[in-house]
């Protein structure tokens, strides 16, 4: 049964004739990476605040492992769910470890336990442990996100809401953190909502994408799917369907080759550059280039798999457009 | 000039006994008054804060409060409460309530929207909300409003002598009734050494205050 299972979920907010998410349903299964996506003003927050139940529903369900989520007390519900919004909302009067212990506290942990959290999850956000007596404005924006990160899986929720979570860093900042967080993702396996107007961080992070205009769900599929097959006009302009750059981007050289057929022991004479089977296509096309278009040895653990040329990189790309969606 | 104060304090040498007893009996009625201008804002402060609209209406009106000079407070105080330190008392807290309220008003308005929605989203109740993030980090700006009133308190406490509330204030009527220049210093330097005081010690407090949340300018 699906993790997380919305039913006709409505919000209109008081004042307002038009409902800001309008009957909205859907199904999340457990351990899955779901990205909200859409303009500003589309319901994505507002529905992600529905599920904490920052903000109460007008009319609908949301049931969370088959409860619902009216059942219980706000509080108790919050304690159990993972939150990070945008500039962290990190509380400056409390130490980093203070910050991370804040819903263990809560949940009233007893001390050690708490300790030995807070040790574990600044290795997992790899933040020296140093870091601990810190206020939050002696931590760069990076740091504090990544506090902020610990913070929110300090009482090890099974569900995390993230609310723009990188929205405010630097592009360079941000990328890194994106991969922390699918570094993490795939150790800890938690059920994930994060909602960004950032197409690329969507099509990299996502499982599943949720694509939302005007309080409704337009489409709802991995990204490879959507990109292939949007929905209509609205979410090929949001995606930019047809940046061909942007679909390499979610290919990566071990799909190119495993359909190629030129596997084989190919010497590289000369070739001190590589490419690895995780890599994706985007960036091998443009080290194929950068290189004068000549085909790249692909190298796993000393291993040539097979090489990557542009035609390669072509075939790659009409072939998963049109196998899609299965 | 010099002679004045020389003789000033030939004076406070010769009535040790009575200065003293008007500076503790000073102290006192200031600090009641605090004490009770306190415990009367800060809730009400508190309160205003989580209000979205009366909240700037219930300030505003207090803030009126303030508009009243402390000697007609003190004169309307008494047909009702006739005279003596009572009535001082009374005025002297209507004075430190607004300093106070405002003060906690604007201090937990000023906590950040992200730091109080981080805390509701992660499970706190409205009370945890209160102690544990908006009082803590209001109370720089609650420290400078008590900060405010008590040096209003303790300047405005010399009024109390009038309606027989004593305090430093007897030597500055006692001085004005005698034309005595000497006797009027021996109450008004104590007063403003004592207002100075506190506003160097609850000034320094709010400024350590402030750094330790990184506010501080």
């Amino acid at each position: 049964m699906a993790f997380i299972i919305a039913d006709r979920l409505t919000k209109t907010f008081p004042g307002e004739t038009r409902p800001a998410v309008d009957q909205v349903s859907f199904e999340i299964k457990q351990g899955e990476f779901v990205v909200l996506l859409g303009p500003s003003g589309c319901g994505k927050t507002t529905l992600l605040k529905m599920i904490n139940r920052l903000y109460e529903p007008t009319s609908g369900r949301l049931l969370i492992d088959g409860v619902d989520v009216r059942s219980m007390p706000a509080t108790a519900l919050r304690r159990r769910i993972g939150y990070v919004i945008q500039q962290t909302g990190l509380f400056p009067h409390l130490r980093v470890e203070q910050n991370i212990a804040v819903v263990p506290q809560l949940l009233r942990w007893d001390r050690a336990r708490i300790e030995a959290r807070i040790d574990e999850l600044l290795d997992l956000v790899e933040l020296p442990r140093s870091y601990r007596r810190r206020y939050p404005r002696q931590l760069s924006g990076g740091e504090q996100q990544r506090v902020g990160l610990a913070r929110a899986l300090a009482a090890d929720p099974s569900l995390m809401l993230m609310d723009e979570p990188f929205g405010a860093l630097d592009a360079i900042t941000r990328a890194r953190l994106q991969e922390e967080l699918l570094r993490i993702q795939q150790r800890l396996h938690k059920t994930i909502l994060f909602v960004t107007h950032d197409v690329d961080e969507a099509l990299r992070l996502a499982d599943r994408l949720l694509i939302m205009r005007a309080g409704r769900i337009v489409q709802f599929d991995t990204p490879l799917a959507v990109l292939a097959e949007p929905a209509d006009d609205f979410v090929r302009d949001l995606l930019g369907a047809d940046d061909v750059l942007r679909r390499l981007s979610l290919l990566t050289v071990a799909d190119a080759l495993a359909s190629d057929g030129m596997n084989g022991d190919h010497t590289a004479h000369g070739i001190q550059e590589t490419l690895n089977p995780g890599d994706n296509l985007r960036e091998a096309l443009i080290r194929v280039l950068r290189s004068g278009g000549r085909p790249l040895p692909v190298v796993e653990n000393g291993r040539q798999l097979g090489r990557i040329s542009p035609d390669i990189i072509a075939s790659a790309l009409t072939r998963k457009t049109h196998a899609l969606p299965d | 000039m010099i002679s004045l104060l020389f003789e000033a304090y030939h004076y406070f040498l010769a009535n040790q006994p009575r200065f003293w007893a008007a500076t503790t009996q000073h102290l006192w009625i200031s600090s009641v008054a605090l004490a009770i201008s306190t415990v009367i804002g800060l809730p009400i402060g508190i309160w205003a804060a989580h209000q979205a609209r009366i909240g700037q209406w219930a300030i505003n009106a207090f803030g009126a409060l303030r508009l009243v000079p402390s000697l007609a407070l003190l004169f309307l105080m008494q047909p009702y409460l006739g005279i003596g330190a009572l009535p001082a008392m009374v005025a002297l807290t209507l004075l430190a309530i607004p300093p106070i309220l405002i003060a906690t008003y604007a201090g937990i308005r000023a906590v950040d929207g992200d730091v109080r929605e981080a805390a509701r989203g992660m499970g706190m109740t409205t009370a945890q909300i209160l102690w544990r993030v908006e009082l803590p980090l209001a109370l720089p700006s609650i420290v400078g409003g008590v900060r405010t009133a008590a040096v209003e308190v303790i300047a405005s406490a010399t009024l109390a002598a009038f309606i027989g509330g004593g305090g430093l204030g007897i030597f500055i009527t006692r001085g004005y009734a005698l034309f005595d220049t000497r006797i009027m210093l021996v109450g008004a330097i104590p007063v403003a050494l004592l207002a100075l005081a506190a506003e160097l010690v609850l000034g320094w407090t709010q400024r350590r205050l402030a750094s330790n949340l990184g506010t501080a300018t």
